[in-house]
C-alpha cells in the first residue's frame, strides 16, 4: 500500500478525531496462554523436576561419602598376627611392624595396644571386657606415604615367609564391593534420569501437538501473513519455556529443601539416635548434589521449550 | 507475475476439480475472477497463495516454480501477496489494530516502528475508533475492512481478495472497489474474486470465468 493509493479524504468517524473507545493495551501473545494446558503441564514438570533432583542428590551424596570412605580405607593397611602364645606373638608383631617399616611407601607403622583393640571391639563385644583372656589377634596398622609405591603384594609375601600367623589386609575386597554399589547406585540413579526425562519430554510433546490443534486457526493466519516457520515454533516456544522454568524451579526447590532438611536435622538436635548424623551424612550432597539440581532445573526449562519447538516443526510440516 | 500452464488439480482420487487452466497475471493488472458456486474459484485462489499445489500443470509465480518451493521460500512469497479472506480469518484474541499489524510483527518489526503506519490505514479503512476492539465486537463490514487492511498493511505486488464486498452493503462495497482500484493504480496487481454482476459492471477491467473447472478469459 503506498501513500498515493490511499484517498486524501478521511472516514468520517477519523476526520472527527473521535477517540478510541476502548483502551490501549501491550500487544497480546499471538498464541494465547489460555490454549495451552499450562498449569497440568507445569504439575508435571515439577513433579519430574523434583523426582530427577532427588535421584541427582542421592547419587552425588552416596558417590560422595562412598569416595570418602574409600580414601580413608586405602590410606591405611593392616598387618594381623593370629594370637599365641604372647611373648612369641610380641616378638612376631614387632618384626611384622619392623618389615613394614623398612618397606618403601610406608610412612609408619603403630601396633595396636590391647586397650585400643579392644576400644575397636567394643561395639560387638562391649565394654570392661578382660581381653587377656580371649585369642584376640593383634593389629598392626600401616600408614602409606601417598605416594602408591608401596609394593603391598611383595610385602604379603615377605610377611607370610618369615611370619606364618600374620597376614596383611590391603581392604581391597571391601574397598572393591564399595566401587560395586556405587557404580550400581550411579546406574540407577542414571536409568531412573533418562526415565524422568523421557516422560517430561513425552508429556511436553502430546502438550505441544494439543497446543498446535487447539490454534490451528491462528497458526494458519501465520501462514498466510507469511510467517516463517520458525517465527511460529518461537511463538509456542515462548510459553512452553515458561512453562518448564516455572516446574522447575518449584520441582527443583522441594528437592534442594528436602536435602537441606535432611542436612538441618542432627544441627537441630533432632533424632536422638547417636547413629542418626551418620545415616543423613549418607544423605548429604553438598555443594555439588545442590549444583545438579539446580543445572537439572535450567535442563528440564530448556528441554521443555526445545522439545516443544522441535513438535511445533513437525506438526507445522503436516499443515502447510 | 503470475504463470499457469495446463494445470489441473484433483482432491485425493476423485475427479479433478481444476482442468487445463491456464492464464497469465501481468504486473499492475486489475482482473475480476467469477463463477457459479463449486466452479473451482476458491480452489484457484488457494493454489494463487500457495496453499495447495497442482497435482498437474506448471505454476510459477514471481518467476519461482511453485512445486519447488520449501517452506521458508513459501512463506517469503507470501509476504508479497495479501490475501482477503471470504471469513475474514481474523484472530478473535487479538485487538483489530494487532490483527492488522499482524504481517508487520511476523517480519519482527518494532512496535513503535509500524503503530503510525497500522493507525493511519485502519483510520483509512474507517476502523480509527474501533482499533482497540476484538473482532467479535465488530460488525460484518467492520470485519471485512479489517481484513482488508490487514492484507494491505504489508504493500503487497499482488492483492487476492476472496468475496471482499459479500458481507457489505452496496454503498460500502462501491468503496472497497475504489480502494482496490486505486490500490492498483500505485502499482498492486488485483484479483478479485465476486459473484456480484453489478459490482464488476461498475469497473471495466479483464474477467476471469471459472466453470465446470474450465477457465475462460474475457480481456
Amino acid at each position: 500500500m503506498t501513500d498515493a493509493a490511499r484517498p486524501e479524504k478521511k472516514p468520517p468517524a477519523a476526520a472527527a478525531g473521535e477517540a478510541p473507545r476502548a483502551k490501549a493495551r501491550a500487544l497480546a501473545s499471538i498464541v494465547p496462554s489460555a490454549t495451552i494446558a499450562g498449569r497440568a503441564l507445569v504439575a508435571v514438570v515439577a513433579i519430574m523436576t523434583f523426582l530427577a533432583g532427588l535421584t541427582i542428590g542421592t547419587a552425588v551424596a552416596v558417590r560422595g561419602t562412598a569416595s570418602q570412605w574409600r580414601s580413608d580405607v586405602t590410606q591405611e593397611v593392616t598387618i594381623q598376627v593370629r594370637a599365641g602364645d604372647k611373648q612369641a606373638t610380641d616378638a612376631q608383631v614387632q618384626a611384622a611392624a619392623d618389615i613394614a617399616r623398612k618397606t618403601p611407601g610406608i610412612a609408619g607403622a603403630h601396633i595396636l595396644t590391647p586397650e585400643e583393640t579392644g576400644r575397636l571391639l567394643e561395639p560387638w563385644l562391649g565394654s570392661g571386657l578382660e581381653l587377656a583372656d580371649l585369642p584376640i589377634p593383634r593389629v598392626v596398622v600401616l600408614r602409606l606415604d601417598g605416594s602408591g609405591t608401596a609394593d603391598l603384594a611383595r610385602l604379603k609375601r615377605t610377611l607370610t615367609d618369615r611370619i606364618p600367623t600374620a597376614t596383611l589386609d590391603d581392604h581391597r575386597g571391601w574397598s572393591r564391593r564399595l566401587v560395586a554399589v556405587t557404580d550400581g547406585v550411579m546406574l540407577i540413579g542414571i536409568v531412573l534420569l533418562v526415565l524422568v526425562g523421557l516422560a517430561t519430554v513425552l508429556s511436553v510433546v502430546f502438550a505441544t501437538r494439543a497446543a498446535v490443534a487447539t490454534n490451528r486457526a491462528v497458526v494458519e493466519v501465520l501462514h498466510f501473513v507469511g510467517a516463517r516457520d520458525g517465527f511460529i515454533a518461537a511463538q509456542f516456544q515462548r510459553h512452553f519455556l515458561r512453562i518448564g522454568a516455572e516446574g522447575g524451579v518449584i520441582g527443583g526447590v522441594a528437592a534442594a529443601a528436602v536435602f537441606g532438611i535432611l542436612a538441618a536435622l542432627p544441627r537441630l538436635g533432632l533424632g536422638g539416635d547417636p547413629e542418626l548424623p551418620t545415616v543423613l551424612g549418607w544423605l548429604n550432597p553438598g555443594y555439588l548434589g545442590f549444583l545438579g539440581i539446580a543445572l537439572a532445573v535450567v535442563g528440564v526449562a530448556l528441554a521443555t521449550a526445545l522439545t516443544s519447538r522441535f513438535t511445533v516443526y513437525r506438526t507445522l510440516r503436516t499443515i502447510q | 507475475m503470475v504463470r499457469f500452464e495446463n494445470v489441473g488439480l484433483r482432491y485425493g482420487m476423485g475427479p479433478e476439480v481444476l482442468k487445463d487452466v491456464s492464464f497469465g497475471i501481468e504486473p499492475n493488472s486489475f482482473q475480476f475472477l467469477t463463477g457459479p458456486s463449486g466452479a473451482g474459484k476458491t480452489t484457484l485462489m488457494r493454489l494463487l497463495f500457495l496453499s495447495l499445489k497442482p497435482t498437474r500443470g506448471l505454476i510459477t509465480l514471481f518467476g519461482r516454480d511453485v512445486s519447488a518451493l520449501d517452506p521458508d521460500e513459501v512463506a517469503v512469497l507470501r509476504r508479497r501477496i495479501g490475501i482477503v479472506f471470504q471469513d475474514f480469518r481474523l484472530l478473535d484474541h487479538l485487538t483489530t489494530y494487532e490483527n492488522v499489524s499482524l504481517p508487520l510483527r511476523v517480519l519482527g518489526k518494532e512496535e513503535t516502528a509500524y503503530r503510525a503506519e497500522v493507525t493511519e490505514l485502519l483510520s483509512w479503512v474507517g476502523l480509527g475508533d474501533r482499533m482497540h476492539v476484538l473482532p467479535p465486537v465488530l460488525s460484518g463490514g467492520e470485519k471485512q475492512r479489517a481484513a482488508i487492511a490487514r492484507a494491505l498493511i504489508g504493500r503487497p505486488e499482488f492483492l487476492l481478495a476472496d468475496e471482499p464486498t459479500g458481507n457489505v452493503d452496496p454503498t460500502l462495497a462501491r468503496r472497497l472497489l475504489r480502494l482496490f482500484i486505486e490500490l492498483n493504480k500505485s502499482g498492486t496487481s488485483v484479483l478479485l474474486a465476486t459473484h456480484d454482476i453489478a459490482l464488476m459492471d461498475q469497473y471495466d477491467a479483464r474477467r476471469l470465468v471459472i466453470a465446470d473447472g474450465r477457465l475462460y478469459v474475457y480481456d
